[in-house]
């Protein structure tokens, strides 16, 4: 299992613009590289990224090989209400892993 | 009259030697790389035959990358991102890496400001591109050139 950062603000005023910080473990094999063999390592990347804000989508990414290794992702959203931020990522080779980070909006 | 001949003559000989150079610039062209027409069709590709302008869009990365493995960089849209005026999509492109694609980020008048940061590869020095859409369907773009030192994809 790939491991995620994330940076939230545990807590936040009513339409504040919070910033959301997204990172998470993963090689992002290019499929153009080499291997210790000399043969070329296949593709391996994850295409996509999505957040949720209590399970409405604010944000998503289409990401492709030339994104540096360990995607890392940061965007912004506006702080609404209290709840729950999902991030997943899916990619090749069935790769889907989320993590949850709590927000709390006074 | 010969006097004006003579430069007819080396038009002439001006445009040989110019369709030999590039002839040469194409040949030159290494495969395995996106050249910059392949941007332009990814390019083509978003936009269809919306026409892009110049501005709105700011694209921040260093002129100067030392590694590129891990560029860092950041797209600011100038936008309200209220419910009625607000930036759909940002992409990025580069120019000389295998593939023209690096990513495209999908948002909406929640993001409360159009900007995102990410770092990218880079497997030479090139242009990258950053083209915004906005929600009244118009295109926006900026460019930068960056020089990298030590490219991404050349070692194992």
């Amino acid at each position: 299992m790939a491991r995620p950062l994330i940076s939230v603000p545990a807590t936040a005023k009513r339409g504040e613009i919070v910033e959301i910080k997204a990172l998470i473990a993963h090689p992002m094999e290019t499929g153009y590289r080499p291997g210790p063999d000399g043969r070329v390592l296949p593709r391996d990347i994850i295409r996509r990224f999505v957040c949720t804000y209590n399970d409405v989508e604010i944000f998503s990414a289409d990401l492709f090989p030339a994104m540096s290794a360990n995607p890392f992702i940061a965007f912004t959203t506006v702080a609404v209400e209290s709840g729950t931020l999902t991030f997943t990522w899916t990619g090749d080779n069935g790769f889907s892993q989320s993590e949850t980070a709590t927000i709390t909006v006074s | 009259m010969e006097i004006g001949m003579e430069p007819m003559t080396s038009v002439t000989r001006r445009q040989v030697l110019l369709a030999g150079a590039g002839l040469l610039s194409v040949l030159m062209v290494r495969p395995g790389r996106a050249a910059p027409t392949d941007m332009e069709a990814a390019i083509q590709a978003m936009v269809g035959k919306a026409e892009i302008r110049p501005g709105r869009v700011h694209l921040e990365i260093p002129p100067l990358v030392e590694n590129g493995n891990a560029a860092p960089l950041t797209v600011t849209v100038d936008s309200p991102m209220t419910e009625a005026e607000f930036v759909k999509t940002i992409a990025v492109f580069n120019e000389k890496n295998p593939q023209p694609n690096v990513a495209v980020f999908h948002l909406g008048p929640r993001a409360g400001r159009a900007q995102v940061s990410t770092r990218m590869r880079l497997a030479t020095s090139q242009k990258v591109v950053a083209i915004a859409e906005l929600s009244d369907g118009t295109f926006w773009s900026d460019s930068a050139d960056v020089i990298v030192t030590l490219a991404a994809c050349v070692e194992g």
